[in-house]
């Protein structure tokens, strides 16, 4: 236990030494709250076709969504093929350690920071544009735990598969920027065209950031069977595969 | 019972035999020094030793343990620095030795260990600022960080400059007298003569010669030569006639005398103090251990090694 703590620890403080990640994670979505709300230019005032919820609360939820896709896609995959890589792994592995405690401390030290992102983004969205808070918390709580975890595992199965931490990285841009623009984490999905939403369908974020949107404009639970069965279909392949995948060196 | 004990260990690569059945024992307290070329097959023996490598064949036992099925309470008791390792480039000195002392039961005081490898000056920078010598220390002092028993040293002073390697060698000579068990190993047949008790010589993944150096030395029962340059030239014949003395070569001031027996020296000198012969140098040439690979290998170990280093730095 004391070294998963002191692993997590560690962890967090490479996490606020990397001045990329710690961008990316924490200040780009509140940036981009910023400048969508400006460009949308209404403030939060309500719209009856978002169920009386404005434009700032239906992006947050997109946002939430870019974050968690920014660390399964982008920060985890590079990070774990990169100590792969550079034998710290290895090094690693000659104490007494096992790989599952660095593993599970590297998944909660992602986890801490994703929800870091997203607490900023919801604290400056409330005090800037008066952001309404989610009609079903709980709801909103538990997918974005479960979404990120099948994104971490998305991110380890990456790593695994990467011979290298540079491959990682361009593997995980390439899935994460038409991600980022089909999802509606971006753009909003409703202005698509019919093919590309057809397209989106096949995207694990689509899926994510409809729950979560839904959940924000108080949905019920049953109207997402789908969208929840792709989340942990994926969590489960992945997962499944990037343990049977997992190299030291 | 012996710290190590390596039956018949084999691992092949692919067409390449690393490691071809070699067995031998490590007793507690020794320093004991795996020799040999690049891609002689050492890494891959004390890789094994270590639990991080599975043998084709063979037997391995440390401490009375598996090395694989024991591996989580071998690793509390042992120490290992690997000839290649990384940390994170923005972990600071300070902060590896005090996340890897939260690994194990016991650990000792990392600044201690810091002042042992002279790095407490740098103990707030990060890993990524250190030079390669100072990586090395690093490793070196992490792997004492749980007071292990036996410690694995893989290449310890490769890469390290002249000085270093010598503040280095103390080191070790101190782990010594602390009766830790010290399996290294090293390319440098001069740092094996130094500081080994023991040296088992690896050459194509053979273990060609095991042995104290001086019992390898020994063994050859090589010429030994004597060098003298003396201020006025001499007759030789009385040099000649010595039961010591094989071969006497002279060329005006400067003598060359080989023989084989111990009393050589002693015969020679005592001779020409008896002639009243002035001497202004003398030098014993002795074997060592790269005669040693010479003789059982047939190839000097300089070309071997400089071959194989052309071919590619680091062993598989």
């Amino acid at each position: 236990m004391k070294g998963f703590l002191k692993l997590t620890q560690i962890q967090l403080k490479l996490f606020l030494r990397e001045p990329a990640a710690f961008f990316f994670t924490l200040m780009f979505p509140t940036m981009l709250l910023l400048l969508f709300g400006a460009i949308f230019g209404n403030g939060n005032k309500p719209i009856p076709q978002l169920n009386g919820y404005g434009n700032v609360d239906l992006l947050t939820g997109g946002f939430i969504g870019m974050i968690i896709a920014t660390v399964g896609l982008m920060s985890i995959p590079v990070n774990a093929a990169a100590q792969r890589e550079h034998k710290i792994l290895r090094r690693l592995q000659c104490s007494p350690i096992r790989p599952i405690v660095y593993l599970a401390s590297d998944v909660f030290a992602n986890f801490i920071t994703t929800s870091a992102g997203m607490i900023l983004l919801i604290i400056l969205g409330k005090l800037i544009y008066n952001l309404r808070l989610p009609g079903d918390p709980f709801g909103v709580i538990v997918w974005f735990v479960l979404s990120a975890f099948s994104f971490f595992a998305l991110g380890y199965l990456l790593a695994a598969i990467a011979p290298t931490a540079r491959m990682a990285q361009v593997v995980g841009n390439i899935l994460f920027f038409p991600m980022l623009f089909l999802s509606g984490a971006a753009i909003p999905h409703q202005i698509l065209p019919e093919f590309l939403k057809k397209v989106s369908e096949f995207i694990p974020l689509t899926h994510v950031i409809r729950i979560i949107q839904g959940f924000w404009f108080e949905g019920k639970w049953s109207d997402y069977y789908i969208e929840m069965s792709v989340v942990i279909g994926t969590m489960f392949v992945c997962l499944l595969l990037a343990v049977r995948l997992f190299r030291w060196e | 019972m012996p710290v190590i004990e390596v039956n018949n260990l084999r691992k092949v690569y692919g067409d390449i035999t690393a490691v071809k059945d070699i067995s031998f024992k490590v007793e507690s307290g020794e320093i004991f020094g795996i020799v040999g070329p690049n891609g002689a097959g050492k890494t891959t023996t004390i890789e094994m030793m270590e639990g991080i490598r599975t043998p084709d064949s063979g037997t391995i036992s440390i401490l009375g343990l598996h090395p694989l099925k024991d591996s989580k309470k071998l690793r509390q008791r042992v120490g290992m620095q690997l000839q290649q390792a990384a940390l994170p480039d923005r972990l600071k000195v300070w902060e590896a030795f005090d996340m890897f002392s939260q690994f194990y039961e016991r650990f000792v005081d990392a600044q201690e260990l810091l002042e042992s490898v002279q790095l407490s000056e740098k103990r707030n920078a990060y890993f990524s600022q250190l030079s390669g010598g100072q990586k090395q220390r690093l490793f070196v002092a992490l792997a004492l960080i749980n007071d292990p028993e036996l410690v694995f040293l893989d290449e310890l002073t490769t890469g390290l400059d002249p000085h270093a390697r010598r503040s280095m060698w103390d080191m070790i000579s101190g782990l010594r007298e602390r009766g830790k068990t010290v399996v290294l190993s090293t390319h440098y047949m001069e740092e094996a003569e130094f500081l080994c008790d023991r040296v088992a010589i690896f050459h194509k993944g053979e273990l060609l010669a095991l042995d104290s150096v001086n019992n390898l030395i020994n063994e050859l029962d090589e010429d030994k030569r004597v060098e003298i340059t003396l201020i006025e030239a001499i007759d030789t014949a009385k040099l000649n006639e010595l039961e010591t003395v094989s071969e006497v070569t002279r060329k005006g001031v400067e003598l060359i005398v080989r023989g084989s027996s111990n009393r050589l020296v002693v015969d020679v000198v005592e001779t020409l103090a008896n002639m009243g012969a002035e001497i202004r140098t003398l030098r014993i040439k002795e074997a060592n251990l790269e005669d040693v690979f010479l003789t059982k290998t047939g190839s000097s170990y300089r070309t071997v090694n400089n071959h194989s280093s052309n071919a590619g730095d680091t062993e598989s």
